[in-house]
């Protein structure tokens, strides 16, 4: 059974609709992410979870209870902000505390608590620094700390790590896995950085101006997207016009001088989706020429122009020799490495 | 870097100050050195002001019970006006902060209004409402039979100290709304999430962060009512001095200036002691959340 639920939830305001028919069951100790760029309704459905917003339709369900009807005082969960919003005037001990004093637990209690969950978030020894003596990684540990005291039946977290640097972002992400996985808690991530959903989510939720656009395993979102929206918001895409030729048999799927059988229950104007990572050179297919050559280290990325359009194409670096700027190349694929999509409004 | 330019560089400062510490220099250091000056000479019903070097007007103010009933009016009326306003002010700006847009603007130009009408037409106002048989608020609850004899208002230290809360209250209203502006927008909701309820938020996550704003819009208002001259010297009039219609009766009914420059002198070393004191205290106090 689904330990959160949120069914066909939607949120108006005024006459604009900012999320729509949002439906998702979430699992005990489940890592949620939801994706999409901003504005695209992923806060605000994370705001009506925490109550700070009342949802126009549709029901929020915890353990089969409505979550809307309790006051966001008294739902227990745990909220990490984008801007932290820790107490200034309180040190990292006050503000890990501040939970549960507000939850009447006994003063011994309470100190040990919040000292097991500052050490947990590698702060130990940071109990008496104010917020604003601490850097921005340290003041997202305490957030997180307080947030996670109250051991909360969910966990939200509202783009916790955009306002660190890529580098301490990093490590975040991973400690943030590891403390989830420690603890256990159920929890949304909120974010707009493909990267962080992909790295930390058991499941991601793509979304798009208020509407779902798929729910899936990292892997699934990433290798088979549901819509163009996902192929080009998860990870860089090549979008190439195909058609399916049914004059051949078996029918074909063509791509410029790409050719391959076409998949079953398709036919007309296609779009043919490959990751650049995806595409390699080889004697067939489409031709293009390479614009630009960039050594990025571990591997190379060309910008080319095909026959179907500009393309990129990213080679590992394995030491084999690599085609150069100018040079007139063939991409080709595997189709199993393809996703193809019936061409809207062709 | 050659020796001309280093030293062009370092004269550089003092001449673009130049002008505004000439005017600075002009129109109050040395008005204020005269009036300390001033001070300490002596005067006579008819030998007018004899510029010598006496404690005559100091000793006086000192051992006449007379100064010191000035003073502390002075600065119990200071202290009352500045407890109103806070007590008025910070919930106002509070409510004020939390508004949409547009009534936002229009109850911030209300609360300004006060700045932008003469403070002697201010408060002929409150004379006009409260004033005697003749106020408009007596006249009328006396009709209704609510009362029966005029409110006492005017010469009150009562109606002293409305009537300066009311001229005072922007500076509150204003000093918190800076506080308030500083506010994490997400701290109240961070605090509902943990369990607190909305008289828990406000004592224990805002009004500590509000507190500077608080204290220093207190700061503003005591020195301004502590030297306030216009509407003490209305609503108070002849019978309730105040430290500063006190140094202006000395200075222009009994034409002793020494005495009345003996007067302002003291409020003035009395307030700035207060206010750089209190800052003192003030932003040791509230170090973490000034950070």
């Amino acid at each position: 059974m689904a330990y959160l639920e949120l069914d066909r939830v939607a949120k108006q305001f005024g006459t604009q609709t900012v999320v729509d028919d949002f439906s998702l069951s979430v699992g005990k100790g489940e890592f949620i992410s939801f994706l999409g760029p901003s504005g695209c309704g992923k806060t605000t459905t994370l705001q009506m979870i925490a109550g700070f917003l009342d949802p126009t339709r549709g029901a929020i369900r915890l353990e089969g209870k409505d979550l809307t009807a309790i006051h966001p005082a008294k739902r227990g969960l745990g909220i990490v902000f984008q801007s932290y919003a820790l107490f200034p005037h309180m040190t990292a001990a006050e503000n890990v505390a501040f939970g549960l004093e507000m939850r009447g637990v006994p003063r011994a209690e309470r100190s040990e608590r919040v000292r097991a969950a500052l050490a947990m978030v590698g702060l130990a020894g940071y109990e008496d620094r104010h917020p604003r003596r601490m850097s921005g990684g340290q003041q997202q540990r305490v957030a997180l700390a307080r947030a996670l005291v109250i051991k909360p039946s969910v966990l939200l977290l509202d783009e916790p790590l955009s306002n660190l640097d890529a580098k301490l972002r990093e490590e975040m992400q991973i400690e943030l896995r590891q403390i989830q996985r420690t603890v256990g808690t159920t929890t949304i991530l909120v974010t707009h950085d493909q990267n962080e959903a992909m790295s930390l989510s058991d499941r991601i939720v793509v979304m798009s101006q208020g509407k779902i656009e798929q729910i899936g395993t990292p892997q699934e979102t990433y290798e088979k997207p549901a819509s163009a929206f996902v192929s080009q918001f998860l990870g860089k895409t090549n979008d190439f016009a195909g058609t399916i030729d049914r004059t051949v048999a078996p029918t074909q799927l063509v791509a410029g001088s790409w050719r391959a059988p076409a998949p079953a229950g398709l036919g007309g104007p296609v779009t043919v989706s490959v990751r650049p990572e995806r595409i390699g050179f080889g004697d067939t297919g489409l031709s293009a020429k390479i614009i630009t050559r960039i050594f990025q280290g571990n591997h190379w990325l060309f910008q080319c122009d095909s026959e179907c359009g500009p393309a990129i194409v990213i080679r590992q670096n394995d030491g084999k020799a690599q085609p150069a700027e100018g040079d007139a190349v063939r991409l080709t694929w595997r189709p199993q490495d393809m996703s193809v999509r019936v061409r809207a409004g062709a | 870097m050659s020796m001309a330019a280093e030293e062009r560089s370092l004269r550089a400062p003092w001449v673009l100050t130049a002008p505004a510490l000439m005017l600075f220099v002009g129109v109050l250091l040395i008005p204020l050195a005269m009036t300390v000056m001033l001070s300490f000479h002596d005067w006579g019903q008819y030998k007018g002001i004899e510029p010598v070097f006496i404690f005559k007007n100091w000793h006086e103010i000192a051992t006449d019970p007379y100064y010191a009933e000035m003073f502390w009016r002075t600065f119990r009326i200071a202290i009352l006006t500045t407890l109103l306003t806070a007590l008025l002010g910070a919930p106002e700006a509070y409510i004020l902060n939390r508004m949409s847009g547009r009534w936002k603007s229009f109850f911030l130009l209300v609360i300004l209004g006060p700045l932008l009408i003469s403070v002697v037409a201010r408060t002929l106002g409150w004379a006009l409402l409260f004033g005697g048989n003749n106020g408009l608020v007596n006249k009328l609850l006396m009709s209704l039979g609510l009362i029966g004899s005029p409110i006492p208002f005017m010469f009150t230290e009562t109606g002293v100290v409305i009537a300066l809360a009311h001229v005072m209250m922007p500076f509150m209203v204003l000093s918190v709304w800076a506080a308030l502006q500083r506010l994490d927008p997400q701290i109240e909701n961070a605090a509902m999430s943990l369990g607190a309820g909305p008289a828990t938020i406000i004592r224990r996550i805002i009004m500590p962060q509000i507190m500077p704003g608080v204290l220093s819009g207190a700061i503003i208002v005591f020195s301004l009512s502590a030297s306030a001259f216009a509407t003490p010297a209305i609503i108070g009039g002849r019978r309730l001095k105040v430290a500063a219609t006190l140094a202006y009766d000395e200075f222009l009914n009994t034409l002793n200036w020494p005495l009345g420059a003996a007067v302002a002198t003291l409020l003035l070393a009395a307030l700035v002691l207060i206010v750089v004191g209190s800052n003192a205290l003030i932003e040791r106090r509230y170090a973490e959340v000034f950070r």
